[in-house]
């Protein structure tokens, strides 16, 4: 297989890595089309982190193809880098910071002009209605602002893909839902996200959905598609169908 | 805006920002400097000294009386045979023994030059040093007052040390303070803001960004190369006002040794945290690996030369070693390039091969 011709946003053949004789990822193929949002699921330690990881730059595949934004992952990792945005599970943001300084910084980093940082500066806090904590440390700020204000960050360069690696774990549910409504806005602006979850009515807002157990994907496609095809009413149920066959016969729910 | 300034400058916050450890940085070089002068400078008190004095008359009893008076020594003994003397320094019943040669008074008012041997206990080489300098003293001053009474009056004091014959004589603490003070400043908080980074997750940020591996070591490291250079002026200051320490050489070329110095302790800083991952392995690494050497091997408080012979081999890659030399022939001896290229070369092939492996292995952690 080649760089994508035809435009996906992200596209692997085979990715695969292994840390000593423990294969974190296994020879997973996908394609993520441009504007997608695309979700990763799985169980803790499934690989979702690692396969992120190889993604975006931070960790070198073992084996295996991968473009991003139709840069080569082993010979373009530099241009990638610009492309891209990407929010940890731990936050990219400094608690000792002003949530204003913390947008200055990122703005720094990714070359934008004094006048773009100001100008999306603006933007940002008046999105979030941060406008009266702008400088207030960022340490201050309640878990889900500030994981609202690490996507809009992720978000600053206007990246062409952008990468969340559970990006609302620990949240309350109104708070999420909030987040979700952040990540359609910027889909919709035709940025493609792909994101990393566990929670299974999250799957349910992504165009489509990989599932991987073990490092390996065990099933992809829409959500309806995968309802579909194992016969499930709910992403829950596919999902332990997928993990532990020997549940799903009682209809039992994800561990 | 430049990548490179927007995190010079996050940096600084985050040093302005943490109150509590900015201010130990800032008084810990002062108040290191007052400690180790105060404790070193006044340890010459109540010195119990044994005399020898195979003939004794006027003259002997005279500066005997000096030694017995001055406040400083104690004379706990005196004998017409140097044969006690092995005895009472391995008990430590003395410290510091006065012999007089046969026949002193007589030498000394034929005008001949009279013999006076002193020799220390100096298993602590500072305290030893500073012992003889007193004993000196208290000769120089009964020979001055002695001249202007009846002519010109010759003592030959001839100084010798037990346990630990080789002892540097100029050993002050000075050198070592400013090695001690930047290996913390320089290596320890290096690894720990660092190694903060990667436990706050923000490492990861800064690493899928287009930041330079090299960019982001500078954006971290250049604002503690400025504290440590402050610190340096620092100790020079208090040593100089409070405790008159000599500068007989160039200020500029000790400050650039200085910064040399920082240099190699900041890549120490950066090696630590590339192969630690939290700050409290990243606090006992650096201990370990950069307090304790500088500590204890750099000549700063244990003179090298009466280390054990394999100590010796190791601190020869110790940095802090080669900067207190440095350190030491600029500040007492007035000694510039000339004499010191050769440690100076050792301190930059230091500096140069730490800062490749230093940079080499944070560039391996990100891949």
């Amino acid at each position: 297989m080649t760089a994508p011709a035809d435009g996906a946003a992200i596209r692997t053949n085979g990715l695969t890595r292994t840390f000593g004789r423990f294969t974190a990822v296994d020879h997973i193929t996908f394609d993520v089309r441009p504007g997608e949002v695309f979700g990763f699921l799985g169980a803790n330690g499934a690989g979702k982190t690692t396969a992120i990881r190889m993604l975006t730059g931070l960790l070198t595949p073992s084996s295996g193809e991968a473009w991003v934004a139709g840069h080569d992952v082993y010979r373009e990792s530099e241009a990638i880098k610009r492309d891209i945005g990407y929010m940890s599970q731990r936050f990219s943001l400094y608690d000792d910071l002003t949530v204003r300084e913390n947008i200055q910084l990122y703005g720094g980093i990714y070359d934008l002009s004094r006048d773009q940082i100001r100008d999306r500066t603006e933007r940002i806090l008046s999105r979030l209605g941060l406008s009266h904590t702008a400088h207030d440390a960022v340490g201050a700020l309640p878990l889900g602002w500030k994981q609202k204000l690490a996507f809009s960050v992720a978000l600053l360069h206007e990246p062409r893909i952008v990468f969340l690696d559970e990006p609302t774990s620990g949240v309350d549910p109104i708070t999420r839902r909030q987040f979700w409504e952040l990540i359609y806005e910027a889909a919709h602006a035709g940025t493609t996200v792909l994101v990393t979850t566990h929670y299974m009515d999250e799957a349910e807002y992504c165009d489509r959905i990989s599932i991987m157990v073990s490092g390996r994907i065990a099933a992809i496609g829409s959500p309806s598609e995968l309802k579909r095809d194992s016969e499930a009413s709910s992403i829950d149920e596919v999902f332990v169908r997928l993990v532990r066959p020997e549940l799903a016969g009682r209809g039992g729910s994800a561990a | 805006m430049s990548a490179l300034y927007g995190l010079l400058r996050k940096e600084t916050y985050h040093i302005l920002r943490d109150r509590r450890t900015l201010g130990v940085l800032i008084f810990m070089p002062i108040v290191q400097v007052m400690l180790f002068g105060f404790s070193i400078s006044t340890d010459v008190r109540d010195v119990r000294m044994v005399i020898v004095d195979p003939t004794p008359d006027a003259t002997t009893l005279a500066i005997r009386d000096r030694f017995a008076a001055g406040g400083i020594f104690r004379v706990i003994g005196v004998s017409q045979t140097e044969q006690p003397l092995d005895r009472l320094f391995r008990t430590d019943t003395a410290q510091v023994a006065l012999i007089f040669e046969p026949a002193f008074g007589r030498h000394l008012a034929a005008g001949d030059a009279a013999q006076l041997l002193v020799i220390t206990d100096a298993t602590e080489p500072n305290t030893g040093s500073s012992r003889q300098l007193y004993v000196n003293a208290v000769i120089q001053q009964y020979e001055s007052d002695m001249g202007k009474r009846s002519g010109a009056v010759r003592i030959t004091p001839q100084v010798r040390s037990r346990f630990n014959p080789t002892r540097e004589s100029t050993n002050l603490f000075v050198p070592g303070l400013m090695a001690m003070v930047l290996t913390i400043i320089a290596a320890l908080m290096t690894a720990l803001s660092l190694t903060r980074e990667k436990e706050t997750g923000t490492m990861e940020a800064l690493l899928v960004s287009p930041l330079r591996p090299w960019q982001i070591i500078v954006g971290k490291v250049a604002p503690y190369l400025g504290i440590g250079f402050v610190s340096v002026l620092a100790v020079l200051g208090v040593a100089k006002i409070v405790f008159h320490v000599p500068m007989q050489g160039s200020l500029a070329l000790l400050l650039a040794e200085g910064t040399l110095f920082i240099l190699v302790a900041l890549s120490l800083g950066i090696l630590v945290s590339a192969r630690t991952s939290s700050q409290r392995v990243a606090m006992l690494a650096a201990m370990m690996g950069t307090m304790l050497p500088t500590q204890m091997l750099s000549g700063f408080i244990f003179p090298i030369e009466s280390m054990p012979r394999p100590l010796q081999w190791v601190s020869i890659i110790v940095p802090a070693r080669w900067f207190v030399l440095i350190a030491r022939g600029i500040m007492l001896k007035g000694i510039g390039l000339t004499y010191l290229w050769r440690e100076t070369l050792v301190l930059a092939a230091m500096t140069l091969v730490l800062l490749v492996a230093s940079t080499r292995s944070f560039k391996v952690r990100l891949q």
